[in-house]
Parts: C-alpha cells; structure tokens; sequence
C-alpha cells in the first residue's frame, strides 16, 4: 500500500517535471504568443498570412515536420531572412511555438 | 402654407446647425495606425489630442500612410491589401478599395492624381487614381524562375518627373515606372542590382534612390539625375560583413537622416548607427548604440537623431549628437517603442509605444515627455506635412 502510494507520488513528479520541461507556464506562454504575433508577425503578417516571411496558417505548414520547423526557428534559414532565435528563446519556448503554429495560429 | 412655412424653418435650423461647424485647417493633424485592431486615431499636433478613432481599416500590420497634396485625405495602405482614403475633415472614410492580397506600402505622385501600391501578392505595383481609387494601371513584377508566383516588390517612392521607383526582392531589379506620359507608365528596369533588395530611400531632394540588400553588402543607388548611368553599388560596407549575425527586424531606410553633408544609416544586424559622407558615399564612422536600430530619424534641424531597436531592445531610445556622435540621452518610453516622428518644424516627437498602448510626445530640446495620448497596440505615426515631402 505504503509502495503504491509512493509510486503514485514519484510518478506524479515525475509527472509534473516533464511538463514543466515541455512547457513553458502560462506567463511565459503569454509572453511567447505576444512575440508571435508582434514580431513574427512583422515578417509573417499579424495573421500569419506571410509578408517578407512565408505564411504560417495551419494550411501552409500542414504536411511539414515538427523537427524541421523547430530547426528552422532555432538556427534560421541561410540565404533568408530568418534569423535564428537561440539567442534568445530555449528550446521548450520554441517547441511550443511551433507547437501552437501547427495547431493553427490565430486559433480559427 | 403653415405647415411649408414650419418645414422651411425646420430645415433652415437644421442647415444652420450644419454649417456651424467651425472651418478649420488639416495641416496641423497627423494619423496614429493601430494595427491590431485595424483602426487609426486622428491626432492634433498643437493640443497634443486625438480628434476621433476610425476603424474597419483591416489588416495593419506594417501600416503606411501617404497624404493628398492638399493635406486633407490620408491613404492607408493595410497588409490585406486594403488601401484606404481617409478625410480629415469629416473624419470619415471616403474611399476603400481591396486591391491586392498582401501589400506593403504606397506612394504618392508628384502631381498629387495617383497612388501606387507596392505588393508582395500578386507581386508588383497597382496605381490608382488619387479622388476615385479606381485603378489605372497593373505592373506586374517580373515572374519567379520556376512560374509560381511574381517578385515581391518593396521599397516603392515617388520620384520628381511624375515617376514611381520600386525594387523587386526576389529577383534582385530596380524599375522606373514613369507617368509623365499618361497612365500608361514607361518602365525602365535595372536588372543584376544585388540580391534581395529589401527596403529603399529616395534623398530628400529626389535625386539618389538607394535600396538596401538583405542578399549581400553594399546598397543599390539609382542616379535620378543620370539614369542612363545605371545602377551602382556605393557603401561597400553597409551590410551584415562576414559574420552574419541574426536580424531580428529588418532596419527601415525611410527617413533617413541627413545632416551635414553625413547620412546616418541603421546598420543591418549590428549595434551600431553608420554614418556615411553623403557625398561620395563612404563610410566614415560608426556609432555603437543600445541594439539593432530600426529607425534612425533626424529632428529637422539635423543637430539630433532619434534612433529605436529591435527586440529585445525595443524599450529603448537613444538620442545622438549628429556633430559630436555621441549618445546624448538614453531613454526608456517603454516597451515596444515601434515609431517615431516629428513635427515639421521640430517642436515635438511622437513616437509610439506598442506593448505599453500609448502615444508620447516628448521635447526633442529638453529631452522631457510632454504628454500620453491613450492608443492600442499603436505602430506608425504620420503626420499630414509629409504631403509636401518627396519619398513620403
């Protein structure tokens, strides 16, 4: 009993570190979505719609990898644009970001 | 008989009512763009006030703002393609027109009859006329190798002699679209002139039409005086060099400070404003500041720039002496300082601060705020004396 009830507790834990590796808190994630609509959204349009930057919908990014597209806005595309934003946002910020643009982004 | 005589008095207070607005003149106002909303607010530079709010003006995200010559109508050029004639006066919308799917920009001709909108979709330039918006002319960019889609265009001014120049991003031109003739332009294309030409300026005078490279370093410059002479490449230096560092907001070339026989220039990427010798276009000094600079605008009397940065450094202002170029104030208006302008005589700088929903006047002498005018997520800021300027 005393066993389960502390596997429950070290899995809960465990849990709730992988979420908050994976995850940026809510705060932060406020934060994320006013970078990408007012700075990505400089390039890629206020609604993602592309401008100097391509479009970003749900429709145009659909059939791209995650990997790829997390790669692209970490490290940038040579020959573009884009630069690569490891200066200054982490990993978890940018797979979250790209997370929230292959959901749909602004959310229809 | 009676109930005439009552209509016709009616009607008479009613008339009186109307015309009892009181008269009054336009060149004292500007436009505040808040883009998230797709609204502008009309503003009075003398009373530092905003007169009305004006919304249904769609996508403005990268807003721009051209004035008729008479000073009285704005054209708002929206991302969507929206292009949008706005009375002054009336504080209304006189025209709109959906013209292209993705914009970025217009211009307005010498005479003051056309407007030209720059277009990333369909890419190239669309001209109307500037009382009906109709249109009067399509120039299409020049196609992408493999047929997709057109160039992007950027960069679009207007020139002395009834002309529009805009340069194509993906393909590396600059063209001449001249209207001297009729609304039939000739276009004049340059093409090789580097690659990605992503922004432009014309000089204050007309003459020098310089387009930015995001490609390669060095900016593209276009005689007006001697077109026949083709397109050169001048300011070697101007670019991201060998280290190409991440550019997190592209520097904007429009007012481009030039004062005292030096152009200041946003450099691409670094921390520094560049300062050139306007006359043979070298480099002669660079001046280390806060961030990556977008904007680098000159206080009319070019003692002074006011220059504003890229995130993360978009809550900060520094101030240079154009003599000395040394920074002579560090400011702090507040996160997501996105624009700044003044007035046409120098008395006052409104710059907008984005992420803090205001508007700031400031003393561009004393260095002090003067006054906060409410906006939401406000951008550019122009004001109607821009009419009487060439490039604007």
């Amino acid at each position: 009993m005393s066993i389960y009830r502390h596997i429950v507790v070290l899995a809960a834990l465990l849990l709730f570190c992988a979420i908050s590796v994976a995850s940026p808190d809510a705060q932060r994630q406020a934060k994320l979505e006013h970078l990408l609509v007012q700075d990505c959204g400089a390039c890629h349009g206020l609604h993602m719609t592309g401008g100097l930057g391509p479009e970003l919908t749900r429709t145009a990014l659909a059939g791209k990898s995650r990997d790829s597209l997390i790669a692209t806005v970490t490290h940038g595309r040579p020959g573009t644009a884009m630069p690569g934003w490891a200066p200054l946002l982490g990993p978890d910020d940018i797979g979250w970001l790209v997370d929230l643009l292959l959901q749909g982004y602004p959310a229809p | 008989m009676i109930r005439s005589t009552v209509l016709a008095a009616a009607i008479g207070v009613l008339l009186s009512g109307c015309t009892q607005t009181p008269l009054r003149g336009t060149g004292d106002l500007g436009v505040v763009v808040e883009r998230a909303t797709g609204s502008v607010q009309i503003i009075e530079s003398d009373t530092r006030t905003a007169l009305s709010r004006i919304e249904g003006l769609g996508d403005l995200s990268h807003a721009s703002v051209v004035y008729s010559r008479d000073q009285r109508y704005a054209y708002v050029f929206g991302r969507d393609g929206g292009l949008s004639k706005i009375d002054l006066l009336t504080q209304r919308i006189d025209h709109r027109v959906i013209q292209g799917g993705n914009a970025i920009g217009g211009a307005i001709s010498q005479d003051g009859k056309l407007i030209a909108v720059s277009n990333y979709v369909p890419g190239g330039v669309k001209v109307f006329d500037a009382r009906t918006l109709e249109q009067v002319a399509d120039i299409p960019a020049t196609p992408l190798a493999d047929g997709s889609k057109r160039s992007r265009t950027v960069g679009l001014v207007d020139a002395p002699g009834q002309r529009f120049v805009f340069s194509l991003f993906d393909t590396g031109e600059i063209w001449v679209a001249d209207f001297s003739q009729g609304n039939t332009p000739e276009i004049t294309r340059y093409p090789g002139i580097g690659q990605q030409p992503y922004d432009a300026l014309i000089t204050p005078d007309g003459r020098y039409y310089m387009a930015g490279l995001f490609g390669e370093d060095g900016m593209a410059q276009l005689d007006l005086w001697h077109p026949e002479r083709g397109v050169k490449r001048v300011l070697g230096d101007y670019g991201r060099g060998q280290e190409k560092l991440p550019v997190y907001k592209m520097p904007h070339l429009e007012g481009w400070a030039v004062a005292d026989n030096q152009a200041f220039v946003p450099a691409v990427g670094r921390h520094q404003v560049l300062v050139m010798d306007a006359r043979t276009w070298k480099q002669t000094a660079a001046i280390p500041v806060a961030g990556q600079p977008v904007f680098v605008t000159s206080r009319p009397d070019g003692r002074q720039l006011w220059v504003n940065f890229a995130y993360p450094d978009n809550d900060k202002v520094q101030v240079i002496d154009t003599e000395t170029h040394q920074v002579v104030a560090d400011l702090r208006p507040g996160p997501g300082v996105l624009h700044m302008e003044f007035t046409s005589r120098g008395d006052q700088l409104w710059l907008s601060v984005r992420d803090g929903d205001e508007v700031q006047v400031w003393d561009p002498y004393s260095l002090k705020p003067l006054s906060t005018l409410p906006a939401t997520a406000p951008s550019g800021i122009f004001f109607s004396s821009r009419a009487q300027k060439m490039g604007y």
